[in-house]
């Protein structure tokens, strides 16, 4: 699937869900079955900086995609990066570092966007974007 | 005691009516900043309508009553905190502001290499980090007060920490993040047996606990006008006459001075010389209010009935299970800090706001208090003279909630 195309059925999985705290459990749900970054690269170098609780990304390539592995000290936030996982990972470097995100403001999480929002979605989003150019320029 | 009317208490803060995601507002954030009167909010109004021009300089008629009004929230101040005199009071930004005036001219005139502050290990990151630029610029050093488990200073290695070198001890009244109230008096009685000069951060006390600075014999006080009821961008510095005098200006600019040629410029008088620019005149003029609306309602009242509300949160949170909490000092005021086993306070405060229910969570800029009790943060509720047992019940309604989500 193309990443547009898993932010267009990621934006029915949360039409489904009318009220705050479904949208919530999904989220919640979502962090539980992010792939799990590697004990060893839970260091500071992947470390996250912008957030109110610990986050981890460990971006690797494979045939040219780059797969993207996380964690979080927080499940909510856990749940946020595992949201940006689905869509970016398994994608080309290319491909990341131009994807436009537009479902996180179609699900309702724009509030979420803000540079001095605590969670830092804006930082996971940004370094996602910064890995994949890295990668690129190294491919 | 005057009688304590929460109801009306409550109708005098319009914010109080609105509703946070459809659900009405239960703010308990107040150690970050409280609500402001109706009477506050008038007088920010009134100021632009009727009043507003630069304080110090026109001779025109607006210009002299702004100044007066400003002057006329100085020696409110003064009376609030019973200063001896009011060119003691220094209006400031901020208690941030204040304590960097403090380290920045008290430092460059009296601390030098190899020199020791005195701070504890429960302050604000704005009353280490100045010291710490002072350290790094002059070479001296901070000791720190250690704290117990429940979050109290221990007194004995205060004593300890006092050497030759030792130039000024500097620490908070009540601590912002676990709500200890430190024994001032006593502290400072015992900086002052070294001629020690103390600097009391009162950011988190002066809208709990009567304050005078004579009888505390304190050196310096510090603190902020939206932490009690009062605008935003605002704040004093209190110092000691002759301390004020014996250190060099903070900033240079208009209003600090007497005479200005391109050979020598002759600094103002207190408490001019602090007050380089233009201040924050709105916010100036309407600590006034702010302190009217206190001493209306008075500061015995409202620590009595903020006690009793203390008192009934804590009851009623430890019956949540799994509830910790950090911070359980003997004498504590209007802070309640705590985590839920294995939940991140983030989690919790997102779910608790999607309540309408505002409290803190983090560090609270107290990374090392975090550190000291190895979590990463806490939730924080901090009580107001406003808020009532159903804030309290709505909170641990909320908290339940939460819990069973991220459990």
């Amino acid at each position: 699937m193309t990443i547009n195309e898993i932010q267009d059925e990621l934006i029915e999985d949360f039409a489904f869900y009318q009220d705050w705290m479904e949208k919530y459990e999904y989220i919640i749900q979502l962090g539980k079955e992010v792939p799990l970054i590697d004990e060893a690269y839970k260091t500071d170098q992947y470390i996250i900086k912008g957030c109110q609780s610990k986050v981890w990304l460990y971006p690797e390539l494979h045939d040219g995609k780059i797969i993207f592995t996380a964690d979080s000290d927080a499940i909510i936030t856990k749940g946020l990066v595992s949201l940006m996982v689905k869509v970016l990972s398994g994608h080309t470097p290319e491909e990341i570092a131009k994807a436009d995100l537009y479902f996180i403001d179609q699900i309702g999480l724009k509030d979420h966007l803000s540079p001095t929002r605590a969670n830092g979605l804006l930082s996971m989003v940004k370094q996602m974007k910064l890995y994949a150019l890295a990668l690129q320029a190294k491919g | 005691m005057k009688t304590f009317d929460i109801q009306k208490i409550r109708a005098d803060f319009p914010i109080l009516k609105r509703e946070v995601n459809n659900k009405p507002l239960v703010y308990l954030d107040n150690g970050a900043t409280t609500q402001k009167p109706k009477a506050v909010i008038d007088a920010i109004v009134d100021y632009y309508t009727a009043m507003n021009s630069n304080v110090h300089r026109g001779v025109h008629y607006l210009s002299q009553i702004s100044t007066d009004a400003f002057e006329v929230a100085r020696r409110k101040v003064q009376g609030f905190i019973n200063a001896e005199h009011e060119h003691e009071v220094i209006v400031t930004k901020g208690t941030t502001e204040s304590i960097n005036i403090v380290a920045s001219c008290y430092g460059r005139a009296f601390i030098g290499e190899g020199d020791e502050i005195i701070i504890s290990a429960m302050e604000h990151h704005s009353n280490i980090v100045p010291w710490q630029m002072l350290c790094d610029e002059k070479g001296c050093k901070l000791r720190v007060i250690p704290m117990n488990d429940a979050g109290e200073l221990d007194i004995e290695a205060y004593k300890a920490l006092f050497s030759e070198r030792t130039k000024l001890v500097s620490f908070t009244y009540v601590s912002n993040a676990l709500g200890t109230i430190n024994p001032v008096r006593e502290m400072i009685a015992i900086a002052h047996e070294h001629q020690v000069p103390v600097l009391i951060d009162g950011a988190q006390a002066v809208q709990h606990i009567a304050v005078d600075v004579q009888e505390l014999d304190v050196d310096f006080f510090v603190f902020s006008g939206h932490k009690m009821y009062g605008p935003t961008g605002v704040g004093i510095l209190y110092g000691k006459e002759s301390l004020l005098n014996a250190m060099p200006p903070y900033q240079g600019g208009g209003d600090m001075i007497k005479e200005v040629t391109f050979e020598k410029t002759t600094y103002n008088e207190l408490p001019f010389k602090f007050e380089a620019g233009t201040p924050n005149i709105e916010a100036g003029i309407c600590l006034t209010a702010a302190i009217d609306y206190i001493e209306e309602i008075g500061l015995d009242a409202i620590k009595a009935y903020e006690d009793e509300l203390l008192a009934y949160a804590t009851d009623e949170l430890a019956k949540v299970e799994g509830v910790r909490f950090i911070g359980t000092a003997s004498h504590k005021s209007s802070v309640i800090s705590f985590i839920v086993d294995g939940i991140h306070p983030y989690d919790i405060g997102v779910i608790l706001d999607k309540l309408g229910i505002a409290v803190r969570t983090g560090h609270h800029c107290a990374q090392p208090v975090m550190d000291r009790f190895g979590i990463p943060g806490t939730v924080r509720a901090s009580l107001a003279m406003y808020n009532t047992t159903e804030d309290i019940d709505n909170l641990v309604q909320g908290l339940k909630r939460a819990v069973q989500m991220l459990k």
